[in-house]
């Protein structure tokens, strides 16, 4: 049985590696010059940071001087005026400037800037202002299996697997034993250090779950961003937004009436100053927790990128100043210490949002059963939770 | 701030709300549910097993105690009864010797009651043997002094002059 599922393994490996030469080894683009200049190396990074319709590993200009690209194309999946139209990202082959037109049921699809537009009816080339925008065409909600929708279902599946094998262990022995080992003590981690301190012993494994997944998913894929695979999965706003939009739901549903009340009506105040207070804590509440949460992890993973990539770089761009063996150096150097620093941020990151979507939700569940005390003007002596609430 | 919402991608955002929830979905119920489970499981039993060590050390301590207490008991009990033999060994040693004191004083008693009576028999024997040898000697000499008429009459003369001083 174990044979056969190695035997498997070994073959689905075979084929993920196979893959991309077969499908793309033909495809080459007109763009074809290599990236060393300062402008290049901007618009590279530039272009990484954005998702991509499809997975490319590494490109070179061959000896004919065309570009080839090494990787494998994802379906594109996009709602157009005629409804639901899908086909292969390779039909762009590679075309990221609106130059290559796919014709589809009729309709005309470009693709610039790693987004894709129908063509106004009887237009058959794209036309650009002078910033550059698309003018006779319009941007389509885009479905597509993108590289970071690959990344996520990857990982999610990696995760899956890893933890469902963990689980599976403990049905037949209490100590998890390989790889179930260094799972074991993360989850207990983040059970013990983020989910139970910041939600309270009462109320935390209700959402335990929520904040193990949000917390492998981020991390994983925050490193999955620092391989030579090139993901930048949490670097997509759309996804930290989905993800801190996924807390604030949880809070808000899960807010008990102590939470609500003192949104709505402060307790404790005078009256004149609580509907301003309302004001200031709904702001709070539904746009600046999640935006400080959306926007961290976004913020802190596309810069990792863009320092690392812009490290590399410099084995292009000083290489005449510095020399070849120069440049590399200490392109190498510096990009091997950003690196362990990006290894950090990864975990640190996924940390820190997990860590604040338990003290978000703590903040909404935490039972007042206490009174507070008031002093005798009225004003209300904070207590520890209300201290942990100013704090953050 | 432009360029970032034009990089927002309402498709990718729907697509991963999509794919979270499932994953959400799929994690809570086929991973995190029976590893929390087990791992909770597993903790109250570490913590039954200690608690129940625990009490076993305890219960081990009070035993030892128990044990303790009887093996005093015991020895108390070794010593009362070595006291109590000592004390009727010494008894008996007194009663003992009282006893051949009294018995003693009864000999010598009976000893000196018998000498006092062989002394008595011995004195009246010899008392009745100087009588006898009294009453020879008296025969003797009366003889010899009767065969003389006027000694005889002395002799009377004597006695009766002795009778009446009497």
């Amino acid at each position: 049985m174990k044979i056969v599922q190695q035997s498997f393994k070994c073959l689905a490996l075979a084929i993920l590696m196979f893959l991309p030469t077969s499908i793309f080894a033909n495809n080459a683009t007109q763009d074809g010059g290599q990236i060393n200049t300062k402008e290049k190396v901007d618009a590279y990074i530039q272009h990484h940071i954005k998702d991509s319709h499809d997975f490319t590993f590494f490109s070179y200009t061959n000896d004919a001087g065309e570009r080839k690209h090494v990787g494998f194309a994802l379906p594109v999946i996009i709602w157009s005026s005629e409804g639901l139209v899908t086909f292969m990202s390779s039909e762009f082959h590679h075309n990221d400037d609106g130059t290559v037109v796919v014709e589809k049921d009729g309709l005309k699809f470009v693709k610039s800037h790693s987004k894709i537009y129908e063509l106004e009816a009887g237009a058959k080339t794209v036309a650009f202002d002078e910033e550059h925008h698309v003018t006779n065409g319009k941007r389509l909600l885009d479905f597509s299996i993108t590289k970071s929708v690959f990344g996520i279902l990857l990982i999610s599946a990696l995760l899956f697997f890893w933890f469902f094998r963990l689980a599976k262990q403990y049905k037949k022995r209490q100590i998890p034993t390989g790889f179930g080992r260094i799972l074991e003590p993360l989850v207990i981690y983040v059970r013990d250090e983020i989910a139970k301190p910041n939600i309270g012993d009462k109320h935390y494994r209700r959402f335990t779950g929520y904040l193990l997944t949000v917390f492998f998913f981020i991390w994983f894929l925050n490193l999955a961003g620092l391989t030579p695979l090139g993901f930048n999965v949490t670097g997509q706003l759309a996804v930290t937004a989905c993800l801190a939009l996924f807390t604030l739901v949880i809070y808000a549903v899960s807010g008990n009436k102590d939470f609500w009340q003192h949104i709505l009506w402060m307790p404790g105040v005078p009256y004149l100053i609580r509907p301003v207070l309302a004001v200031i804590e709904l702001v709070g509440t539904f746009v600046i927790k999640p935006f400080s949460l959306l926007i961290r992890l976004f913020a802190n993973i596309s810069a990792g990128h863009v320092i690392v990539m812009s490290l590399i770089a410099i084995m292009f761009v000083l290489k005449d100043s510095l020399g070849v063996a120069g440049a590399t150096g200490l392109s190498f150097m510096l990009a091997v210490l950003i690196m362990f620093i990006e290894i950090l941020v990864a975990f640190l990151q996924a940390y820190i949002f997990t860590m604040l979507s338990a003290l978000f939700i703590g903040m909404a569940v935490a039972e007042h059963d206490h009174e507070h005390e008031h002093t005798a003007s009225g004003l209300e002596i904070p207590d520890e939770e209300d201290i942990r609430g100013d704090f953050v | 701030m432009e360029t970032l919402l034009n990089d927002f991608s309402p498709g990718l955002f729907a697509v991963q709300t999509v794919l979270l929830l499932l994953f959400i979905f799929l994690m809570v119920k086929f991973a995190w549910k029976p590893i929390l489970g087990s791992l909770n499981e597993r903790e109250e039993g570490i913590q039954g097993a200690l608690d129940a060590a625990e009490k076993a050390k305890r219960e081990m301590a009070n035993l030892q105690a128990d044990n303790e207490r009887l093996l005093q008991e015991a020895r108390l009990e070794r010593e009362a009864m070595l006291k109590e033999a000592r004390e009727l060994k010494s008894k008996m040693i007194a009663d003992a010797e009282a006893e051949a004191q009294s018995q003693a004083n009864k000999m010598i008693a009976q000893a000196q009651e018998a000498i006092t009576n062989e002394k008595k028999a011995a004195m009246a024997e010899l008392k009745s043997h100087v009588a006898g040898l009294s009453l020879d000697i008296a025969e003797k000499v009366v003889r010899n002094e009767l065969s003389n008429k006027d000694k005889q009459l002395q002799l009377v003369e004597d006695m009766l002059a002795e009778a009446t001083l009497n």
